[in-house]
């Protein structure tokens, strides 16, 4: 069936850089925000942005990633003639073959995109976490008539290192594409966010696919092509708030953004929802004695300590006189009684022992709490 | 195997909630912070393996069938059986039959097509956590013609005068159905027969023009049909006014009850909704209350219940008090001993008070 523009959101990624967060979990899989993983930053995005048709490309780890996406209902992508399908490494004629690079994983799905027969194709990578109208992007993209349209956002001078740097002529045509430069000419980082012509981007994936020498990317390979071929290179240029969660530390100063007033907004916005799913715990119940000040709290959990700027996932206890601050509490969490938390993160259905204190000085990473190094970390500590 | 379908018969239940049932059933009412009070009876029958549930919808059910669509969120959404939610509507100028029968007589295809040969009945407003696989083996080890789940309560001033008290023989079978008011072993509504049994009676009582099955079906033959009794022994509650209501939810601020509802068995389920977390800020000053999700919470909360996305500006104060959806407390108000109803404004610096037990109720969408 005919579909104007379908959406392939990669989700393979490892995430080595979020540590324990990532093991044996994707990173758009990872908890964020009380109740949601960050994937649903995107997939949301897709629904209010009425992009039905979306491919989601799994990789690493993908159990639970596979069971919170299932059909797709939490945002309303469970649909009778597109919706979402999510598409895992398969087998062929010649064996079965892992996607190798970002468009590697596009190539190997190029059925998929045939089959809707599309003009445009949206690229996008499921671990930011933003607010954005794909399809103010798809406007301006038929607008310019450019053969690929890349989202680039205005980054602080001195954080250009660590992006991909887009220069652009003054109508903000790309004439060159700079991976992580140590002295940059332009503050325009690439989000990962391509909207390609589908007819121009295959030929490109075919002639990629011959190149034994290619790491089949597209930062690396695909845009450097087609730069060096003179195709229409535009920029969409992104203004709001977006931030990549690619490490432990940025992981958490997203969740401390969430108590700044002016991004209260980011997940409770009635214009522009974020959904996930749902479990059915009852409504959070706190006791006469706890003290909550600057927190997110989920269903399920039961207060009786106190929360200084620390977010809750679902089904959380915190027992008397614990004190947990600046700390991000996965679903089924259990404090127990005089325990002290400060920048913090613990990982689901772990267990805190009474008495125990882990502090993370301000200028260190926040220490993740698994099931892995509890045992250690407690014992240091107590 | 042996298995039931469910039936909950709304035909004569009666709107005892004053606003909060001017244009909702009393099956939609919101409880708990989070439910409607027929969540706890479909989910209970959710888990004793019934997979086709009916509802006797009698009026005012748009919230009803609103907060229940399709059944998906109590995994009741189908392709064969699921749920059936049956208004009263049919013009069938041969019908006699009168009362709760009529919807038994126009309902007759789902009874006989059913794929189960007993028949759960029930209201919606008994509240318990529970299942009922242990009343039907009592029923089925009895090898009785009728069920009926008792219970007891300790709290005898919050049970409705007109509930019906069960008397029973050493064997267990029941001998008298009374309003006695010195019996202590109550009737929750809850019971379960033969799907003969049920087309029997049914029949039956529409020849004679009775209009209650219950009373004149099953109370009225009690000497000639084997009725036997299961006590259920959990933690329960059973709604009849605005007094027991409000009391019933306070009590889930105490953390015993609160665990033995909720967290004793399976997870009461319910509409799915989309909140975000709920956002306390800097100002918040919440102790003993019971909060949904997507609230923002800036003033006071004390022994309250806050129902989804219920906005609390700074220096509001709020105590022994239930907030239902979105109602908004702006800065400065103070109510006490309240029920807010879904979508009340309460504006600035507005002081309100209820008696102690006898909450204030006030009406959905109002500005106060």
């Amino acid at each position: 069936m005919k579909t104007e523009c379908v959406t392939m959101l990669l989700a393979g990624g490892a995430g080595t850089r979020l540590g324990e967060l990532t093991n044996n979990l994707a990173k758009p899989a990872v908890p964020f925000g009380g109740r949601y993983r960050i994937i649903d930053f995107a997939l949301s995005n897709c629904l209010n942005s009425r992009m039905y048709t979306v491919g989601v490309l799994t990789q690493y780890a993908p159990l639970e990633l596979h069971q919170h996406i299932g059909v797709g209902k939490p945002w309303d992508l469970d649909r009778m003639h597109n919706g979402l399908s999510i598409l895992a490494p398969f087998t062929e004629d010649d064996g079965a073959h892992l996607y190798s690079g970002t468009a590697d994983a596009i190539t190997k799905n190029i059925n998929f995109v045939d089959s809707y027969d599309p003009e445009y194709v949206l690229i996008l990578s499921g671990d930011h976490i933003y607010h954005m109208n794909y399809r103010e992007l798809l406007e301006e993209h038929k607008k310019t008539g450019a053969d690929v349209t890349i989202s680039v956002l205005e980054v602080p001078w001195e954080d250009t290192s660590r992006f991909g740097i887009m220069n652009t002529t003054d109508n903000l045509r790309i004439y060159q594409f700079e991976e992580k430069p140590k002295q940059a000419s332009n503050n325009l980082a690439s989000m990962g966010i391509y909207l390609f012509n589908w007819k121009v981007l295959k030929k490109y994936l075919e002639h990629d696919k011959a190149q034994s020498d290619s790491s089949h990317d597209f930062g690396k390979d695909i845009i450097p092509a087609m730069l060096a071929d003179h195709c229409y290179l535009s920029a969409y240029r992104f203004e709001g708030y977006w931030k990549d969660v690619g490490t432990v530390q940025s992981y958490w100063e997203a969740h401390m953004d969430l108590f700044d007033h002016d991004l209260e907004k980011l997940l409770n916005n009635k214009e522009w929802s974020i959904y996930s799913h749902d479990s059915q715990y009852p409504p959070q119940r706190i006791d006469d004695d706890a003290i909550i000040h600057q927190s997110l709290i989920d269903n399920g959990c039961q207060i009786s300590g106190s929360l200084d700027q620390s977010v809750l996932f679902e089904n959380v206890v915190v027992k008397e006189r614990s004190d947990i601050r600046q700390s991000i509490l996965f679903p089924g969490v259990n404090i127990e009684e005089d325990v002290f938390l400060e920048r913090v993160i613990v990982q689901e259905n772990v267990v805190i022992p009474a008495g125990t204190n882990i502090v993370a000085k301000p200028e260190e990473e926040p220490v993740v709490l698994s099931q892995n190094n509890i045992q250690a970390l407690t014992n240091q500590t107590g | 195997m042996k298995t039931m379908m469910g039936i909950i018969n709304l035909a004569h239940e009666k709107d005892f909630l004053k606003e909060l049932t001017y244009f909702r059933s009393g099956a939609s009412v919101p409880f708990a912070g989070r439910y409607r009070i027929i969540d706890f009876t479909l989910s209970n029958m959710v888990r004793s393996n019934i997979q086709e549930v009916a509802i006797f919808a009698r009026s005012k059910y748009r919230s009803l069938l609103d907060h229940i669509g399709g059944g998906a969120d109590w995994d009741l959404d189908r392709r064969y059986s699921g749920l059936f939610i049956l208004p009263p509507d049919w013009h069938d100028p041969s019908d006699i039959s009168k009362g709760d029968l009529r919807y038994f007589h126009n309902n007759l295809d789902y009874i006989m097509r059913g794929k189960s040969d007993y028949v759960l009945i029930s209201g919606s407003q008994f509240i318990a956590n529970t299942s009922y696989d242990k009343l039907f083996q009592h029923h089925l080890d009895q090898e009785a013609d009728i069920t009926l789940l008792t219970t007891t309560y300790e709290e005898s001033n919050y049970l409705p005068e007109y509930s019906m008290k069960v008397d029973t023989d050493e064997n267990g079978e029941v001998t008298c159905l009374s309003h006695d008011l010195n019996k202590s072993k109550v009737f929750t509504g809850v019971y379960v027969l033969h799907r003969d049994l049920l087309l029997e009676l049914v029949q039956d009582c529409i020849a004679h023009y009775k209009d209650n099955f219950f009373m004149d079906g099953i109370q009225a033959n009690l000497d000639r049909l084997n009725v036997h009794s299961y006590h259920y022994h959990g933690y329960s509650a059973l709604i009849h006014s605005i007094e027991s209501y409000y009391h019933h939810n306070m009590k889930l601020l105490n953390k015993n009850y609160y665990n033995e509802l909720f967290l004793s068995g399976n997870p009461i389920l319910t509409k799915i909704a989309n909140q975000p977390p709920t956002n306390y800020q800097d100002t918040a000053r919440v102790n003993k209350a019971s909060i949904g999700t997507g609230c923002e919470i800036a003033g006071e909360v004390t022994n309250s219940i806050l129902f989804p996305g219920v906005k609390v500006n700074k220096h509001a104060e709020i105590k022994n008090s239930i907030i239902m959806q979105r109602c908004k407390i702006e800065a400065g108000a103070q109510i006490e001993n309240v029920i807010l109803d879904k979508d009340v404004v309460i504006t600035e610096n507005t002081v309100l008070r209820g008696a102690e037990e006898q909450p204030y109720v006030i009406a959905k969408r109002s500005t106060i």
